[in-house]
């Protein structure tokens, strides 16, 4: 559901960007988001195509980058990406994790003409 | 001709700086808040009122309420003595900054200690959206499962504290603590945890001290 206002800033941040540079159109918008940020690539995507109509955006591909998480294990200092579901550390089998990176959501740069 | 430009822009940014604006506003009124988040039924508004009614003597006390509709919970807080304020948010699944911006306008923060915001019942997306609040806390519920720490690991992550409410019903549905404990650990290391059960009354008072202790050593 937060998908609509999320995609609202997306455009607001891509059109402020693209006036400053005096574009006539926005091609593409390259996002980065990160494993355990909880943002849903399609739904973004769908949101998208409603709030960039009648803008110099509209058609803009939307280009998704995901960054898998980094963890660091607490008693071992192994530095590992989990999976899916489990953030154990895979030499130590401690759940004893510290959350490196994971969190990333942002817009890294636009394509205008 | 095609141009690339950087721009390297936290898509949440608009709402972290509001957040941040509301601190200092809470900070400048030396109001210590807790931000409540659970799913929908976890007792939310059980504990508001059990906090209200449990601290009401020591502190000055308001609770802003966000909700899809209704205000049935700010009625309750009021009922139990607490300044309430609702925030209904049409549809929106959890409070972002400027709603709460919104809610503090109409509280005179200049003579409250303690303010409670209690945001809406959602297990996803409340993590995400930053309020300003000075501590977020998570009440996990045991008919909700032992599972809930490995389906929603951001929510658990993220909190400085967890409640575990309903112990009362540990003996009639089926909850392995120590499973549930161990998804908790493993996301939220050493997380102070509270289990208590807002009907009985039992575990209350290690909360109560604990919210008791957080407001009276607030630093601002």
């Amino acid at each position: 559901m937060h998908e609509l206002p999320v995609t609202e800033n997306i455009l607001e941040i891509a059109l402020r960007h693209a006036d400053k540079a005096n574009a006539r159109h926005v091609k593409t918008i390259y996002l980065v988001i990160g494993q355990l940020a909880s943002i849903v690539d399609d739904s973004v995507q769908f949101y998208w195509d409603i709030v960039a109509k009648d803008t110099i955006a509209e058609g803009a591909i939307l280009n998704f980058k995901r960054l898998p998480a980094t963890l660091q294990c607490q008693v071992c200092s192994l530095r590992f990406s989990p999976d899916q579901d489990d953030f154990s550390c895979p030499d130590c089998n401690s759940s004893n994790i510290k959350v490196v990176s994971g969190d990333e959501f942002y817009l890294e740069a636009i394509d205008i003409e | 001709m095609t141009q690339r430009i950087s721009v390297v822009e936290n898509i949440l940014n608009a709402n972290d700086q509001l957040a941040e604006q509301n601190r200092l506003l809470l900070n400048r009124n030396g109001v210590f808040s807790l931000n409540f988040m659970a799913s929908p039924g976890a007792g939310k508004t059980s504990l508001v009122e059990r906090t209200i009614i449990g601290l009401q003597n020591q502190f000055r006390l308001a609770v802003v309420d966000g909700d899809i509709a209704t205000s049935l919970d700010a009625d309750r807080a009021a009922a139990a003595g607490a300044t309430a304020i609702q925030i209904n948010t049409g549809g929106e699944c959890h409070l972002d900054a400027v709603m709460l911006h919104n809610a503090l306008g109409k509280l005179h923060l200049d003579v409250l200690d303690l303010l409670i915001v209690e945001n809406v019942g959602n297990l996803v997306c409340p993590a995400s959206f930053q309020l300003g609040t000075h501590k977020s806390i998570l009440i996990a519920s045991v008919p909700e499962g032992d599972d809930k720490p490995y389906k929603y690991p951001g929510m658990y992550r993220g909190v400085e504290a967890l409640v575990i409410n309903k112990i009362d019903l540990l003996p009639y549905v089926t909850f392995d603590m120590d499973y549930f404990q161990k998804g908790v650990e493993m996301l939220n290391p050493g997380v102070v945890t509270f289990p208590l059960s807002c009907r009985t009354g039992e575990g209350l008072d290690h909360w109560l001290a604990w919210v008791k202790e957080q407001v009276t050593y607030a630093k601002f």
